[in-house]
């Protein structure tokens, strides 16, 4: 059930010719900031992304976290508006905005109806440059992103797990840390820290603006010049490779926690997709794309058939991975044991997975199942200019193009059950492995303790 | 992996009006019954070869009686094994042909849901599979079992999150003897008890026509739509409306209760039944709490819990409306050693807010950003259909939407106040916080 009053619908006349393909265009400025529109003119609304190339992946050790913290910071305040004057003005416009940070990107949106971007391209060019980070507005946020992190990771075993996991999958790798930044990093991080790295980072040329929805391409390109165009850009810093070394050997790690379940996260180290690759390179991860859809692509795919519904190993059980990200990553397999089964049984049923994927190839069946997936999910998505102008705006922020976002769906469909196969038996080998196991502790719920409030009234 | 900053509840951000606009016509809800009896509601969506079709049954939690968990145990059984397939069968007819299938159940309702392109092969087998799901259900004993183990799993997690057993024993306690009461997924002993009988037994009272709403959005022609609705649900018998919910009390008095957990955080939920689907009081509480507490950072608990205080990531309040008086909750999570500030600047800040009411600025604020978002909150084929679902299953009127931007304009100051000074208790809230400590020893 929803929290709140779904709000009211409208009957929009779309145009009949919003079936056509969808348009994009580019225009780089003068000062190296890109700017992408694609034009959706079934509703008249427009979503507005600006994305900087930092993120975790970026942060040296000692100040992790601090894309993320900044990413707060951007709301407190620039010269001409105050704290929170961002988040109000754009309300008043009738807007959603809102933020997010990975480990290779920051981005800040906005959703307006589509005559109204104006005001977006206004605030985001102003604290592009300008922001202000005051000791006394930092000294709170910082508190608020420790709860964040309280919130997201501390208190969740599940969440624990994972983070463990990364630190031990990745030996150099910054993917080894979490997006929103180890505890004692939080707690040592200084308004300097984060006054640097605005310094270093925040400048159109190493920013995307994108913008999906109801718009006129040539009309964006000229507010995006008026506002963006005149900042200066600055010289972007070199960030080191920190590729990772082979692994040369399976690692196992045990996280203990207070928890009701066992769980079991597993990794291999993969590749992801690079500009010009060659030979192999250029279609491995999409047969591993391939390869984790034909495990948990659905309630059809292997892991709902076979390791839930027929042997009933897993309660839960499933496969991911991404062939888009500035660093090479992970192939990730996780699952709860059902009852009566051990973690071991799990893990076992997992390997078998793998080794069949090894030793057989896939099934054309399965193959096809997966690519009509992929077409219809490729229509699916044009139901939200958000979702469009994310993928866009991911793909060029991680150094690829946003081309390759639209032709992924061609590219999926040439992928064979050979090169399935070929790919698992080259990245899906044991020494390449990591395995996380929450080990649950004791929650000793000591159910009702005494009203934590005196009274039931407060005082004022 | 991401972190927002702000944890979106991507449909409170709704829009709306710009006042006056009439840029856009109002949205024309076609609406007919089935032969069998189901009321279906259709907007048109041309643009995308695409349709959503959402089946909703007043088939949820709060008809569960004395065994918890039925609802969502019946419901789940749906997309298993139904006519002659098997649940196998059932998952791979849709994934095949990239549809895409799924289904839950809250304490109102009970839905099941199909995304499917319009292009009549992908279609015809989508709406095959839909109508022997919902209307051939088999209730395999071996679907049943596994089910019953994943609704125990369920409740292995929840009893690990601080949010779940924070809003469990909130609704437990605001709800007391109160069919929403009850946990959706049951309890240990209910779920060992379920038998294949009690389901079929729900199955049979609550899946019926005349009990269900079919909300369908998409690119078809009202002649299409017709014939979607009819093959989804014409298998379904006849059978009778669920009876109206039994009005829950207001709490008589103030109980608090606070659960130990070992975590570094304590969760804080405040609140007593609040408002249901068609009140009279909905606008004046709807547009209140948006500035109170219902519009991310933009709203007065925002402000004085996180930006003033750094007390919390998120923090906020909601009305929940439904068939009968749906929760008021305040809710947000602090480190252990500061849950009793939380708390009473919370509270603080609903008293305020009562008696004063919301500035003439607050509330001007709130009607631009409720207004001027609502293409926002239609902008999609996937929000409309939950709105038609909502509309349908609560019998608001079909011009509900059109009504929605004058209904907001038309709240007041002394509205807001009265409608909040008359309806919530806060000396009687229920208080749960769920955490280690409160002591202020952290």
């Amino acid at each position: 059930m929803r929290r709140i009053l779904p709000w009211c619908l409208l009957s929009l006349a779309w145009p009949l010719w919003a079936a056509s393909p969808p348009h994009v265009q580019e225009r780089m400025l003068d000062n190296g900031m890109k700017v992408i529109v694609k034009e959706d003119h079934r509703a008249p609304i427009g979503v507005t992304q600006v994305w900087y190339r930092v993120g975790a992946s970026y942060e040296p050790r000692g100040i992790t976290g601090v894309s993320h913290a900044l990413e707060h910071m951007m709301f407190k305040g620039t010269e001409k508006h105050g704290p929170n004057q961002f988040s109000q003005i754009i309300a008043d416009q009738g807007g959603q905005e809102n933020a997010f940070t990975g480990d290779d990107y920051t981005a800040y949106f906005q959703t307006l109806a589509s005559d109204r971007l104006e005001i977006a391209f206004e605030l985001e060019a102003d604290r592009m440059r300008n922001l202000l980070l005051k000791d006394e507005e930092f000294a709170k946020e910082i508190r608020v992103v420790r709860e964040e992190r309280r919130l997201r990771t501390e208190d969740k075993p599940k969440s624990l797990t994972y983070e463990q996991f990364n630190a031990a999958a990745y030996r150099i790798s910054p993917y080894r840390n979490p997006v929103i930044g180890w505890m004692t990093d939080l707690e040592n991080m200084r308004i300097e820290d984060l006054r640097d790295w605005y310094g270093r980072w925040y400048s159109p040329n190493n920013a995307t603006l994108v913008v999906v929805g109801d718009v006129a391409p040539e009309r964006i390109f000229q507010m995006a010049n008026t506002y963006f165009g005149k900042l200066k850009p600055s010289e972007l810093p070199r960030i080191k490779p920190e590729s990772e070394p082979p692994q040369l050997g399976e690692t196992r790690i045990r996280v203990k926690a207070p928890a009701q379940q066992p769980y079991l996260l597993m990794g291999y180290k993969t590749p992801v997709v690079v500009k010009e690759a060659k030979g192999d390179a250029e279609w491995e991860p999409y047969a591993l794309e391939m390869l984790a859809a034909v495990l948990d692509g659905g309630g059809s795919a292997r892991f709902a058939r076979e390791l839930i519904r027929r042997d009933k190993v897993a309660v839960a059980a499933s496969a991911s991975f991404s062939a888009f990200s500035r660093l090479p990553g992970l192939l990730m397999l996780d699952g709860v044991p059902a009852e009566g089964q051990s973690m071991a049984d799990l893990e076992k049923a997992l390997r078998q997975q793998i080794d069949r994927l090894k030793k057989e190839p896939v099934s054309e069946k399965e193959m096809e199942r997966v690519r009509n997936q992929l077409v219809a999910a490729k229509v699916y998505e044009r139901d939200s200019v958000f979702y469009q102008a994310m993928q866009i705006g991911m793909m060029e922020t991680i150094g690829l193009d946003w081309r390759m976002a639209e032709n992924h769906v061609e590219r999926m469909k040439q992928i064979t059950p050979e090169q399935v196969m070929k790919a698992a038996q080259k990245y899906l080998s044991d020494d390449n492995l990591t395995l996380a196991e929450l080990d649950p502790q004791p929650i000793k719920e000591k159910g009702f303790a005494k009203p934590m409030i005196p009274g039931v009234r407060h005082d004022i | 992996m991401i972190f927002k900053r702000l944890r979106m509840h991507w449909l409170t951000l709704i829009c709306l009006l710009i006042p006056f606009s009439n840029s856009w016509a109002a949205p024309k809800i076609e609406s007919w019954n089935t032969e069998n009896g189901a009321k279906v509601l259709f907007v048109p969506s041309p643009g995308l070869p695409m349709v959503d079709i959402r089946v909703v049954f007043n088939a949820g939690s709060a008809r569960d009686g004395a065994r918890p968990g039925t609802a969502v145990l019946t419901n789940g059984l749906l997309t298993e094994s139904a006519g002659k397939w098997s649940a196998d069968e059932v998952a791979e007819r849709m994934e095949s042909v990239g549809a895409v299938l799924s289904n839950g159940a809250q304490r109102d309702m009970a839905w099941v849901t199909v995304r499917s392109l319009t292009d009549k092969r992908v279609l015809d087998r989508a709406l095959e599979t839909l109508a022997a799901v919902l209307a051939e259900p088999r209730f395999v004993p071996d679907d049943l079992e596994r089910l019953r183990q994943t609704l125990l799993s369920s409740l292995m997690q929840e009893a690990e999150s601080l949010g779940d057993i924070a809003e469990k024993a909130f609704y437990a306690t605001v709800y007391q003897g109160h069919p929403y009461g009850s946990n959706p997924n049951g309890s240990l002993e209910s779920l060992k008890l379920l038998s294949e009988q009690d389901v079929k037994t729900f199955y049979r009272r609550y899946y019926v026509a005349n009990n269900a709403i079919v909300a369908i959005v998409g690119d078809l022609s009202p002649a299409e739509a017709r014939a979607v609705a009819q093959r989804a649900v014409s298998g379904l018998q006849a059978g009778d409306k669920a009876p109206a919910l039994p009005e829950p009390a207001i709490p008589g008095k103030a109980v608090e209760k606070r659960i130990d957990y070992p975590s570094s955080q304590t969760h804080i939920y405040l609140g007593q039944p609040g408002v249901k689907r068609g009140d009279p009081d909905y606008f004046p509480l709807y547009v209140g709490n948006h500035i109170l507490g219902g519009n991310g950072l933009v709203s007065i608990l925002s402000e004085e819990v996180r930006e003033k205080r750094g007390l919390s990531y998120s923090v906020s309040s909601h009305f929940m409306p439904m068939s009968q008086l749906g929760p008021f909750q305040m809710t947000a999570q602090t480190q252990n050693s500061q849950a009793r500030v939380a708390v009473r600047v919370m509270r603080e800040t609903l008293q305020r807010f009562m008696e004063e009411g919301p500035t003439e600025k607050e509330l001007e604020s709130a009607k631009r950003n409720i207004s001027g978002g609502f293409p926002m909150t239609v902008a999609s084929n996937a929000k409309i259909v939950q709105y038609l679902a909502m509309i349908g299953f609560y019998g608001l009127p079909l011009d509900y939407l059109d009504r929605l931007v004058p209904n907001v304009e038309a709240v007041t100051k002394d509205q807001v106040r009265d409608a909040f000074q008359r309806r919530l208790k806060p000396e009687r809230f229920i208080t749960i916080t769920v955490g280690a400590g409160g002591d202020g020893k952290g």
